[in-house]
């Protein structure tokens, strides 16, 4: 190995200009990179109440909370016994994956049986899973859940569908967004969304 | 490793040894003067356009209700939109500002004679573009001055012969300044910009097939005259960028009344016409000259003369000799020529009152008055 040829000052000078024009072209990108970052606030976290009474029996609506699509759906006494006893093989029927509010960690997964409250966003790819006759259907890749939201066994989908905060202002009222008293849960805490 | 790779590239799409020959062995003449750096610095100031713009276009809406709103959005609410415009309208000064120079170094130099003919007309078709990109994005903004602007140019189009009706409705799209019109111009300013760069590259391939001219405008006799482009002119554009870096930063920092335009803070307003609607600094001559012409035709036929004539000049001027260094006659047309131009820009700017008025006739007539000279110029001199 023979020794490295003596350093010049032109090598030297070669090295401080490229090293500066770097250090310029570096700095000049900075502005570039700035535009791009998301911008804005955060979206709207207010509390969206929705009035339980104009839902039927075995009918939902979809309502927007911090631009989510929030499905609440209003079970029949069919329905909510048939998720008392499952008769199709769920990958987490007992909700241990942190995907709800511990109030919601239950066999309906929500604070009363007869209402489910979930984020209607496939845990998936997040195509809006659709109602079926006994559960949900992704019109995407086809990801199976039931009436409270729990993925079907062999699914494209990981995970059950998240419940967001909730609790109910009056009889009739649920309010999105807060939790009931002595609760806290964020949606941020979740495994997937 | 890199060689490795760069070799498997090159025996099988010979860029690296074509970029290797074009620009870093490339020869370039031993006395190349200052006014050859206008080239690297026109390219760089291409590549900040481009950078910017498309940058500026994702919070851009070309939508007459919209525009001048999503522009305020960039200045205040994008993280460093006002930096990146300011770049932008910057930018469009130190483009337009070199690419004067870098023509009058041509003119003066003779670079566009015989065999670089192509170069001067690609280099003029380049200038056309540029126009029309500089004008389109000024409109794009939809403040005052740029729909009076607009307002100004597209009632000179209608007033064209034969065509003019036809092309101002092909540009309006509508019956008045509008919707259809700005999302035209937001086309045509992405269009003519991309077609800038493709003009670039086939007018710096003239460059490299025909040699670059010198300012003696006599081609090096030996390789002896000539040296590689690297290291020598890459460390000269060098310095000429970090010149212009400072001419850029010193105009955004300390001069933005000359990059933009205060009367355009205003939104555009179809009921009321600004009381001083000056064009920017660019198009003041040609302005100047819209203005000295006592009818609405001749004067769009003298300001598109005043770009046409210089495009003829490797037909008009038929002597063997290149440089003006040693035609004397010659360089004293070409100050005059360039001090017309200037003059004209001023006596525009200032709306032709007073002694402007009579300046900008003179200007007007040293302008023309060289290019009607220079075919009976003498060919041989003693």
């Amino acid at each position: 190995m023979t020794a490295a040829p003596p350093r010049t000052r032109r090598d030297v000078l070669s090295l401080a200009t490229t090293a500066t024009v770097a250090c310029g072209a570096a700095c000049a990108c900075v502005p570039f990179a700035l535009s791009l970052s998301p911008r804005g606030d955060a979206p709207d976290s207010a509390p969206v109440d929705v009035d339980l009474s104009k839902i039927a029996p075995g009918a939902q609506i979809t309502a927007s909370w911090r631009s989510l699509p929030i499905t609440i759906i209003h079970r029949t006494a069919q329905t909510i016994s048939a998720l008392k006893t499952p008769d199709q093989p769920l990958r987490d029927p007992d909700s241990h994956v942190h995907q709800q509010p511990d109030y919601a960690r239950n066999w309906h997964r929500s604070l009363r049986p007869e209402f489910g409250v979930y984020v209607a966003v496939c845990t998936h790819l997040g195509c809006i899973p659709a109602l079926d006759d006994d559960g949900y259907t992704c019109p995407c890749h086809g990801s199976g859940f039931d009436l409270a939201g729990r993925v079907l066994v062999n699914q494209p989908a990981p995970y059950n569908l998240p419940v967001p905060p909730h609790d109910f202002a009056s009889a009739t009222t649920l309010r999105l967004g807060i939790n009931p008293d002595g609760h806290t849960f964020d949606l941020s805490g979740i495994v997937q969304l | 490793m890199t060689r490795g790779l760069l070799h498997w590239i090159d025996t099988r799409l010979p860029v690296v040894s074509a970029a290797r020959r074009e620009f870093r062995d490339y020869p370039m003449p031993v006395n190349l003067n200052g006014f050859w750096n206008f080239g690297a610095i026109l390219t760089l100031s291409l590549l900040l356009m481009l950078a910017t713009g498309l940058t500026l276009a994702l919070t851009y809406v070309p939508n007459a209700g919209l525009a001048f709103a999503s522009i305020q959005t960039i200045e205040r609410g994008v993280p460093a939109g006002w930096l990146i415009r300011l770049a932008h309208q910057t930018g469009a000064t130190l483009f337009m500002g070199a690419l004067y120079l870098h023509i009058f170094r041509g003119l003066y130099y003779g670079s566009y004679k015989a065999p670089r003919e192509l170069v001067w007309l690609t280099g003029m078709a380049l200038l056309a573009c540029a126009m029309v990109t500089a004008f389109a994005g000024y409109v794009l903004p939809w403040g005052q001055m740029s729909h009076w602007g607009a307002d100004v140019i597209t009632g000179a189009m209608a007033g064209l012969p034969v065509v003019g009706p036809t092309l101002s409705h092909l540009v309006l799209g509508d019956t008045h300044l509008g919707d259809v019109f700005l999302h035209r111009l937001f086309v045509v300013h992405f269009a003519t910009a991309f077609a800038i760069v493709g003009i670039v590259v086939v007018h710096v391939a003239c460059v490299h097939v025909a040699a670059p001219n010198d300012p003696d405008g006599r081609d090096p006799r030996s390789p002896r005259e000539t040296v590689p482009f690297h290291p020598y002119f890459t460390a000269k554009d060098l310095f000429g960028l970090a010149l212009a870096g400072g001419v850029f930063t010193a105009l955004a920092a300390f001069a933005p009344g000359i990059v933009r335009e205060a009367a355009n803070l205003a939104p555009a307003n179809p009921l009321r016409t600004p009381n001083d609607i000056v064009p920017a600094w660019y198009f003041l001559p040609f302005y100047g000259l819209l203005q000295i012409v006592p009818s609405k035709t001749l004067g769009l036929f003298a300001s598109l003369a005043a770009i046409v004539l210089p495009g003829l000049m490797p037909w008009l001027d038929r002597s063997p000799i290149r440089s003006a260094r040693h035609r004397p006659g010659f360089r004293i047309g070409m100050i005059l020529m360039a001090a017309g131009f200037v003059t004209l820009g001023l006596a525009g700017a200032h709306h032709l009152q007073g002694l402007w008025g009579i300046a900008g006739r003179i200007a007007a007539l040293a302008y023309f008055g060289v290019f009607v000279a220079v075919p009976f110029a003498r060919r041989h001199p003693s």
